[in-house]
């Protein structure tokens, strides 16, 4: 026992990473039917029980695929370009705590750890599109850089009410700040700002716009097929559980269950349980926004990042600030 | 004079006034020798010595009050074994120009008689720019130079075709040529003509202080909506100038014509503007009642309404879906292929097909609306608003939707008309000009129904009034519910096909025409139409030549998509590659109905 013990935090992570590959797998199904189910339609039904199976179906088929780089891409980046999307966002994951004993590891600079990875994430994008030496998978590279450089600023901004609340960087910290109220009480706005940045950052709809389907074919993965375009695919829905948990993490208590239900058999569910929830329900959020919105345009969207979300975000971080001092909020520990 | 000059109100105006045009253009310029031909559809022709041409035309645009604003169409016929000319000025080929003035409501048909020897003519690019693409394709298919035309290369054929396929002498079918082979050395010359070379658009590869991306949009792009073309000449995202390139679908419609007899031909009329079903019969079979003389009976006419307005529907909703989609908004689509869905039951249950019923017959329609019909079509009618209600909320409300579509692709109704755009595309720009109104056909003058405009003639505005449409054809179709006549479906005339079987087996003269018209087909008498219809994405016609036998002589089809596509590089210059998917999308194309 004595000489495993070094190796359980390698257990951990493996099982995290295989839990989060599993989950994104899995979420590839859940927003197709749910998709089928709000367009009137049915999604995939026919593989497993309700097609549930659908993901792993999907993957033998792309695993059979030929494993092809155009002559004219650029080898190298092409190859690297999806791992360093898949692996950051993976690595993101790191700081997350899934309950109060579950998580990889607890940085105290944990919140400035996940900026500084979806920044990297980008490269991934940029990469890709630049090595494609296709004009599509360039334009869409393009957007993607500066729609990240814009939306990465108030992404910042619109997280730091919360590290005035809770006086640290560090997540597990900032969820056990939460113990008597959620931060969303009183950062909604920057809440709604972190969203906007969140969905901007993971490339959805509406703000999908690197890889508009209707205008760049696929943007800045048209080249990718096979394994390649599936690193890309899951580092896609891996962004959105992503956002989703820190948006969990950030507002609404993380794996704390609501107040409201302190006293009740229901506070004594586990703390993952309590995550998952809500976390899955952030999930179908951004799915139904995908549903139901059009796409703005490229210069309308960097002008929505700039002119709204950032004076938005700088006016709840001022706001707070100013609460904090005055001892409204977070108590008397300034 | 011109009696249409002494109408106080253009609505006054119906076909068949007798009209002459030519004094009023002498009384301007006396030496232009014009020579009337008669023709069964009531427009002024005239032949015209080709050296004055340009004069001529130039008088019809710019010094006639009320001139000729809209080159309507442009098309060659190749007369060399034509039996029946039906006048004496006709040489190897014709071109006819057909042109409309909007504000006088009236047609003109200019003839100019080209000889073998001499295939030249002058271009009048400069006059009305949409004839550029109209010389192109008479360039294409017959051989027929324009001179000083800007740039006259190959249009629906690739550019690596040999020969004219319109001329009488091309073989129609691969069995009369032989056989296809393709060596390496062709496949490296195909590739090379595939090759964008700007130069040869007289276009820049860069300017002062910028090299320019050169984007290939299409022909298999999502937002293209079939297989078409543009080379974007791009600044980053702005777009500087575009080239669209039709062709990919063209599959030879007019060709098809000279070979299939009357009535066979009418389901490939459903495919040219492949969402607009039985649509597309209603030109073909009304020209060619009219050459045939064949009066339809009360009920016909008004199933053949009910029809049109309901395909009107089918394709305006796929049309809103897919305007959406193109927009980025994912579900409205899969809303409207429900409503169609719908629609396409009761279409099924009326022709037994769904698409492409090919329904309407010469002198009449396939067979009679089945019993119970009635309670289909009124189930839809009462649905349908309902759901028009929540879309409006869902798409036109929508403030992203508005801030990609309001403003973006704009275009003034004179830059309209000078492209010859018709149908929705021109009622955006507020231009009130609907061919259901203003020359009523095939009974449209017994329906109320109002013509929806918008004002500012973008994006929005032109789904705007495709929306609006709708909810008139659901008007009209409600009345031709309620208001159905009792009767024959079919006319009792010896040309229709196929005849009235109730009499063949009790007289001869029924039988015999029977037998004939069904093995043959029909044979219609010689003669020269053209028939208009308001489709569903603007002013389709069909310009038919009989020879006085069983094939069309020359069937020309004058396609609204057509005259939309090459407006293109007007409304794109300035925008961004999101602006153009929203242009495109709105200004609904089909590409079978540009190429034909």
């Amino acid at each position: 026992m004595a000489y495993i013990e070094p190796l359980f935090p390698f257990i951990e992570m493996s099982v995290i990473i295989l839990a989060l590959v599993l989950i994104a797998a899995f979420l590839v199904w859940v927003e197709r039917r749910m998709i089928g189910i709000w367009q009137d339609r049915l999604g995939p039904n026919r593989v497993g029980p309700g097609g549930v199976l659908q993901s792993v179906a999907d993957l033998l088929k792309i695993l059979g695929k030929d494993e092809f780089t155009p002559k004219f891409s650029d080898r190298f980046t092409f190859v690297l370009a999806p791992f360093i999307g898949a692996i950051t966002v993976l690595m993101s994951f790191a700081v997350i705590p899934f309950s109060q004993s579950i998580g990889v590891s607890d940085l105290n600079i944990g919140l400035l750890f996940f900026l500084a990875m979806t920044s990297l994430a980008v490269y991934g994008v940029v990469l890709a599109g630049w090595s494609s030496r296709n004009k599509y998978a360039l334009l869409g590279g393009m957007r993607a850089a500066a729609q990240t450089i814009s939306y990465e600023v108030f992404m910042g901004l619109s997280m730091m009410g919360v590290v005035l609340l809770a006086g640290s960087f560090s997540l597990r910290d900032i969820v056990e700040a939460q113990q008597h109220g959620w931060f969303i009480s009183s950062q909604w706005l920057g809440c709604l700002v972190f969203l906007v940045a969140g969905i901007a950052e993971s490339h959805r709809l509406p703000f999908d716009l690197p890889e508009a389907e209707t205008e760049l074919t696929a943007g800045f993965h048209t080249e990718y097929s096979g394994l390649k375009f599936a690193l890309f695919f899951l580092g896609e829905y891996l962004g959105v559980t992503l956002i989703s948990a820190m948006t969990v993490i950030l507002f609404f208590g993380g794996y704390l269950p609501p107040g409201f239900l302190a006293d009740t058999l229901f506070a004594e569910l586990p703390g993952i349980v309590w995550f998952i929830i809500k976390v899955l329900f952030f999930i179908l959020f951004f799915i139904l926004l995908r549903t139901s919105l059009p796409r703005p345009r490229f210069d309308q969207l960097l002008a929505f990042g700039w002119k709204v979300m950032l004076p938005l975000s700088l006016v709840n971080l001022l706001g707070t600030a100013i609460l904090r001092l005055t001892g409204v909020l977070g108590g008397g520990n300034v | 004079m011109n009696q249409a000059n002494h109408l106080k109100d253009i609505r006054d105006w119906h076909p068949g006034q007798d009209f002459n045009l030519a004094d009023e253009i002498t009384h301007i310029n006396a030496e232009l020798a014009l020579s009337q031909q008669k023709l069964s559809d009531h427009i002024e022709t005239y032949w015209l010595a080709k050296s004055q041409l340009l004069t001529l035309m130039q008088l019809l645009k710019h010094q006639l009050p009320n001139g000729f604003d809209m080159c309507f169409d442009l098309f060659a016929v190749d007369e060399r074994v034509r039996d029946q000319k039906l006048a004496e000025q006709c040489k190897d080929f014709t071109l006819v120009y057909h042109l409309r003035s909007m504000s006088r409501n009236q047609d003109i048909r200019i003839k100019v008689a080209l000889a073998e020897t001499d295939k030249t003519v002058d271009s009048i690019c400069g006059i009305w720019a949409n004839a550029n693409w109209y010389e192109r394709e008479a360039w294409d298919m017959f051989g027929i130079r324009f001179n000083s035309h800007p740039h006259l290369a190959r249009i629906l054929m690739p550019p690596t075709w040999v020969g004219h396929p319109l001329l009488k002498d091309h073989p129609a079918r691969a069995t009369e040529m032989d056989p296809f082979t393709l060596s390496d050395k062709q496949q490296e010359i195909e590739q090379q003509a595939l090759k964008f070379r700007p130069e040869d658009w007289g276009m820049k590869r860069q300017s002062k202080d910028a090299d320019f991306t050169f984007l290939n949009l299409g022909p298999n792009h999502p937002s293209v909506h079939g297989a078409f073309r543009i080379v974007l000449q791009m600044e980053g995202e702005e777009i500087i100038d575009c080239v669209p390139d039709i062709g990919y679908h063209h599959r030879g419609a007019e060709k098809m014509g000279e070979r299939q007899s009357w009535h066979s031909y009418i389901p490939y009329t459903d495919r040219i503007d492949y969402l607009g079903g039985v649509m597309n019969n209603f030109p073909y079979v009304m020209a060619v009642e009219q050459l045939a003389g064949i009066e339809v009976p009360e009920r016909a006419r008004v199933i053949r309404i009910m029809m049109a307005e309901i395909f009107r529907i089918l394709s305006h909703l796929l049309f809103y879906g897919t305007f959406a989609q193109d927009v980025g908004a994912l579900s409205p689509i899969f809303y409207m292929f429900i409503d169609r869905e719908k629609l396409f039951a009761i279409v099924e249950a009326f022709t037994g097909a769904r698409m492409h019923p090919s329904y309407f017959r010469i002198g009449g329609v396939a067979m009679d609306l089945p019993k119970g019909w009635d309670t289909l079509v009124r189930e839809y009618v009462n649905y349908l608003p309902k759901r028009l209600d929540e879309y409006e909320k869902m798409v036109m409300q929508n403030r992203l939707l508005k801030a990609r579509t309001v403003d973006v692709g704009a275009y003034t109704s004179k830059e309209a008309i000078e492209y010859g755009v018709t149908g929705p595309g021109l009622r955006a720009t507020g231009y009130s000009w609907d061919l259901r109104k203003q020359r009523p056909y095939g009974g449209y003058e017994q329906f109320e129904f109002e013509v929806p405009v918008g004002h500012k003639g973008d994006c929005y505005d032109r789904c705007r009034v495709r929306v609006e449409e709708m909810r008139q054809s659901i008007r009209i179709i409600e009345q031709c519910l309620n208001n159905m006549p009792e009767g024959p479906y079919k006319a009792e005339h010896p040309q229709t096909t196929p005849p009235d079987k109730r009499y063949t087996m009790e007289d001869i003269d029924t039988l015999i025409p029977h037998f004939v018209n069904v093995s043959w087909g029909p044979v219609i008498p010689p003669g020269e139409v053209s028939v208009s219809v308001e489709a569903t994405k603007g002013i389709m016609a069909y310009h038919l030549i009989s020879d006085g036998s069983t094939v069309s002589y020359r069937t020309r089809i004058r396609t609204p998509s057509f005259a939309h596509l090459q407006m293109l590089p007007l409304i794109s210059r300035g925008q961004m590659v999101a602006d153009l998917i929203a242009t495109l999308g709105s200004i609904d194309y089909v590409m079978a109905d540009v190429d034909r």
